[in-house]
């Protein structure tokens, strides 16, 4: 083992001497109380360590040992409703051992080592195995847990056992004597590998209206949702992680606040899944690293979500993965580079900040998984960025909007007057609306691109309408545009709105969005008819039937959403021209 | 406790001085942020923490400041010890200096315990969710962005804006309804000028609430970077009070501004690569340190709740400290300089204004039933009312349709009736009536964010009919 000692502390970057024959991403134990940190520069004899603990009262001369491991993560059943820090470490299990307070140099394995699960073969002996492939499950919660042959190992069966195993008992020792238990692990800075990519032709459905609808995003796509303090991006992915129709969530709370992690907590255990009805918390695994949390821990947080949301696709799993924030992510990248004296690209930041960033994103993605029987999984990633002031045009918003190809712009102006979710519909796009063209129409929803193109052709020419209101006041407008004005108002009240909050509202199933959106678009069909024969506006608006579609959203039975169509007709029908 | 090291290390070995920090050669077995006595060649003894440390030089911050240090006879010895702080319950009703030593002329404390001044980071898996309704009785805050127990909440300000009357009547106001118990406050002053600070100090005596307060003062003339221990201090006694002796602790911070300019100070004289308008790029980081410090912890009574103030430079929201601030904490109170002209006292911009754990401490049983709809619904009028406004400096108000000038109305009787209170201490089921009498300006249906039975069971039409 190498060994070396402290020659340099300065915050979470430590210098150590004597390290030479290290490699780089080694993780290290470093000084008498055994931080934990990770090589991330060598200079002959010297290695740069980023420490992810306080490195408070470390002295120059305590020894830096070389695990000579990657920084990894434990990969197995388990996983499933655990809270993780940064590098992996279950929260609970840190309240065990130090209290209510995180104290340091403490490690801990990522998963329980004491719990027993149920295996169940899926091969037998004799059968040629190679990475990737299943060779049993275990049941965790009611999820099949496949157990595969770990990346880069193959050979024939020699003995498989059912029964009842921890996750570091063998079950299957193939010909060479090669040793396969339920754990792997997996080095977090390296995507695992898959077969092919696939192109992403399927939405992930959120049960959002503006989301689905409007801008959507394709499983094994790549969202970001940019957006000043206080406009809901933590709502926002908090949403997307209860409804989201993914098999598993991975949460990553990544330098953001303490008590929101505790909501997610103390919510999702209650929450039932729509589709299975089972607790939400089953299939969730939360990475929580908060702010006032080491930084370098921080940085890691990211890679240590995407490996295990990566171990799930492998299983042929829809994932989606969840990172609030990805600004604290990179202002952690850009603290250490700072204390490396690294020459400072755009604000401060390194210059490798693109590449970072594009890599993370990049391990998204719909693929053929690694091993036999041509599974398909995907990882969804949606990116919170925090712009400071708002302003999106500094480096992480702009470096990710080259990435990510849906792109939710989150509004200020629309949060203070509490349009939720404040998603600039000017401002915002997906690039997925053509390649999921075609599972709209397979699922009943034909017209749902031209209905959603109708809407987006309104919503624009509001925008010109209310310049010219600006201007010369409301009086101004003819009839006919004072119609669209107030369309769009419904479209923007009635259907864009939608509480996170309220029982029904907070989850609309994607029949029901599509024909909220029909009855709002027919409405305008029909008063703009009326209108060419004659009947005022003002008459029509007094229609009890427009308060009925200001109700569409408390409504759980989408008959009755369909019902207002023909009821509008009728309803138009019966008015009169005034002569 | 760590173990004090047996020999002390001293050296006169000072090489560089600038500004805040000195550099130490040829030293030994010093660890990363511990405390050195600085002594100088008069006999003054200061206090300074290392920042960076090598094989042969040590980075020193002097709190007190460098004037007076040579490179030649000026001693420094390291202590060996991590920054401290002696805590006791005796400290509330006492006045300490920015590094937690009295100030008041009293005698020193009897320390209960020594702590370290950064603390530990609160494990989320060990946090209890705030869900306690404070009545702060202000209703802007309590009906639109009510306060919770654990909960961070902001005040920015901007100068010559009642930032400090509004604090010091949040201390004086708040309660958790249906509990006798009231707040203990830590008050930490920070680069204010004397006239703030014997502000809170006379209004805390004239109400009696003194034996409550614990201050900490660093006042404008008060040694810059000691600014950077003075929250850490704080903040401990703060967890002291509330984690060891189960109570209910307010601190209120004030003004972070200043704190974040010491912040900028040491970063600058250390050469670092500066971010937004020169400050440190780890700011973020640095500020959450001190914001994530409040909170609930399970199975502890106490809980420690912030209202940190801020001035924002030139009422700008977007400048740094504001900003990262915003991104801390549970939400911000917004004050208005249009709103001071217009007479409202308090100047609460509502629009601006957030709580995001709100939903934590209202609704049934805690405040009441109609709470949510009721808040919806007051900030749709006003915003949509504050809109008319902009329009109406156009197009005059005579364009405006009844019901649109109804709005106009609305959003000024609700600046003067429900957003101005003066010293008035209101109950959170008066500032609800106040609301639905304001809402009485409207015809029933525009109520559209209030459910039926609420109406029909709290509008006063309903109610005296």
């Amino acid at each position: 083992m190498i060994k070396g000692v402290v020659a340099r502390i300065s915050g979470p970057v430590v210098m150590a001497h004597g390290m030479r024959g290290s490699k780089m991403y080694d993780v290290v134990k470093v000084g008498d109380e055994k931080l934990n940190g990770e090589i991330i520069r060598l200079d002959g004899d010297e290695a740069v360590v980023q420490v992810y603990e306080d490195t408070s009262g470390l002295k120059i001369g305590e020894t830096v040992a070389n695990t000579e491991n990657p920084l990894s993560v434990e990969l197995g059943p388990g996983l499933l409703s655990s809270i993780y820090d940064g590098i992996q470490r279950p929260l609970a299990v840190l309240v065990e051992k130090s209290g209510s307070f995180i104290s340091r140099g403490i490690t801990v394995p990522g998963l329980d080592r004491g719990k027993k699960w149920i295996f169940e073969p899926a091969v037998k002996s004799g059968d040629r195995v190679g990475g990737g492939d299943v060779i049993g499950t275990v049941l965790e919660f009611n999820m099949k847990h496949r157990i595969m042959v770990p990346p880069g190992i193959s050979g024939t069966v020699q003995e498989i056992r059912a029964g009842s195993f921890s996750v570091e008992d063998t079950v299957c020792t193939l010909g060479d004597g090669q040793k396969i238990p339920l754990i792997q692990r997996w080095p977090v800075r390296k995507g695992r590998p898959y077969q092919n990519k696939l192109d992403p032709t399927l939405p992930l459905i959120t049960g959002q209206r503006v989301f689905d609808t409007i801008f959507p995003v394709s499983k094994g796509g790549t969202a970001m949702i940019p957006g000043g303090f206080g406009t809901g991006k933590t709502v926002a992915e908090q949403t997307l992680a209860k409804w989201a129709d993914a098999d598993i969530i991975v949460y990553i709370g990544c330098g953001e606040r303490g008590n929101e992690m505790t909501e997610v907590l103390s919510e999702f255990p209650a929450l039932l899944d729509p589709r299975t009805g089972k607790p939400l918390m089953e299939r969730t695994i939360l990475i929580a690293n908060t702010s006032n949390m080491p930084v370098a821990a921080r940085e890691a947080s990211i890679y240590t979500g995407i490996t295990i949301a990566e171990y799930y696709r492998d299983m042929g799993y829809d994932v989606a993965l969840m990172a609030d924030s990805t600004s604290r992510w990179g202002e952690a990248l850009r603290e250490v580079s700072g204390r490396l004296e690294e020459m400072p690209g755009e604000e401060g930041y390194p210059a490798y900040l693109a590449t970072r960033l594009a890599a993370f994103y990049e391990r998204a993605g719909r693929v053929v998984c690694l091993g036999s029987g041509g599974r398909s999984g995907s990882i969804t990633v949606v990116g919170a960025v925090s712009p400071p002031g708002g302003d999106f045009s500094e480096p992480i918003t702009q470096n990710t909007l080259r990435i990510a190809g849906t792109f939710w712009a989150l509004d200020t102006s629309l949060a203070y007057r509490r349009h939720f979710p404040s998603v600039n519909w000017i401002k915002s796009y997906s690039l997925y609306l053509d390649s999921i063209r075609d599972w709209y129409s397979e699922s009943g929803f034909g017209d749902w691109k031209d209905l959603r193109d109708r809407t987006m052709y309104l919503l624009q020419k509001e925008v010109e309408l209310q310049e010219i209101v600006q201007l010369v006041g409301p009086d101004a407008l003819p009839e006919s545009e004072k119609a669209i004005l107030e369309v769009t108002r419904m479209i923007r009240e009635d259907f864009l709105q939608q509480s996170a909050y309220d029982k029904i509202d907070s989850f609309c199933p994607m029949e029901k969005q599509y024909w909220m959106l029909r009855v709002i678009l027919a409405f305008y069909d029909r008063i703009t008819e009326a209108m060419a024969k004659g009947i005022t506006l003002s008459k029509i608006l007094k229609l009890p039937v427009k308060a009925e579609i200001g109700r569409m959203k408390e409504l759980s039975e989408v008959e009755r959403i369909k019902g207002l169509i023909p009821g509008i007709e009728k309803a138009v029908a019966t008015l009169e021209v005034e002569r | 406790m760590t173990p004090k090291s047996l020999a002390i290390k001293e050296s006169r070995t000072v090489s560089y001085v600038s500004g805040p920090l000195i550099f130490v050669r040829f030293v030994k077995g010093v660890s990363f942020g511990e405390i050195a006595k600085i002594i100088l060649p008069s006999g003054e003894v200061r206090t300074g923490q290392v920042l960076d440390v090598s094989r042969d030089l040590a980075v020193v911050q002097v709190f007190e400041g460098t004037s007076g240090i040579d490179n030649k006879l000026t001693r420094v010895r390291f202590t060996g010890e991590a920054a401290r702080i002696d805590v006791s319950i005796d400290m509330l009703g006492r006045i300490f200096d920015g590094r937690g030593k009295p100030r008041d002329g009293g005698p020193d404390i009897i320390p209960e315990a020594s702590l370290d001044i950064n603390g530990m980071p609160i494990n989320p898996y060990a946090r209890d969710k705030p869900a306690d309704f404070i009545q702060t009785g202000m209703s802007a805050i309590d009906a639109l962005n009510t306060l919770v127990r654990g909960q961070k909440l902001p005040i920015f300000s901007g100068a010559g804006l009642p930032a400090s009357k509004l604090a010091a009547q949040i201390a004086r106001q708040a309660r958790v309804l249906g509990e006798e118990e009231v707040f203990a406050v830590v008050f930490v002053a920070m680069g204010i000028t004397y006239r703030d600070a014997s502000f809170f100090m006379r209004d805390f005596e004239r109400t009696g609430a003194l034996d409550r307060v614990v201050f900490f003062m660093n006042l404008a003339d008060d040694p810059t970077i000691e600014r950077l221990a003075t929250p850490r201090c704080a903040l401990t006694v703060a967890e002291y009070l509330a984690f060891t002796h189960n109570m209910q602790v307010l601190v209120i911070l004030t003004d972070m501004i200043n704190y974040c300019e010491a912040l900028r100070e040491i970063s600058t004289a250390r050469e670092e690569v500066p971010g937004r308008r020169g400050y440190p790029g780890y700011m973020y980081t640095d500020l959450a340190s001190i914001y994530e410090r409040a909170g609930r912890i399970k199975g502890k009574k106490g809980s420690i709740t912030q209202l940190p103030i801020l001035t924002m430079p030139d009422d700008d929201i977007t400048h740094p400290v504001p900003d990262l601030t915003g991104y801390i904490t549970e939400g911000q109170i917004v004050l208005s300089r249009e709103l001071y002209r217009r007479g409202a006292d308090p100047p609460i911009d509502v629009l601006p204004c957030l709580s995001r754990l709100m939903n934590l401490g209202i609704g049934p049983g805690k405040t009441r039933e109609d709470h949510r709809n009721v808040a919806d619904q007051l900030y749709a009028l006003y915003a949509y009312g504050r809109d008319l406004r902009r329009l109406v400096a156009i197009v005059g108000e005579e364009a405006l349709t009844e019901l649109d000038k109804k709005y106009l109305k609305f959003a000024d009787e609700c600046e003067k009736k429900f957003i101005t209170q003066s010293d008035e201490n209101r109950s959170i089921e008066n500032t609800f009536s106040i609301a639905w009498d304001l809402f009485t300006m409207f015809p029933e249906e525009e109520l559209k964010k209030i459910k039926m039975e609420y109406i029909q069971k709290y509008h006063p039409a309903h109610r005296t009919g």
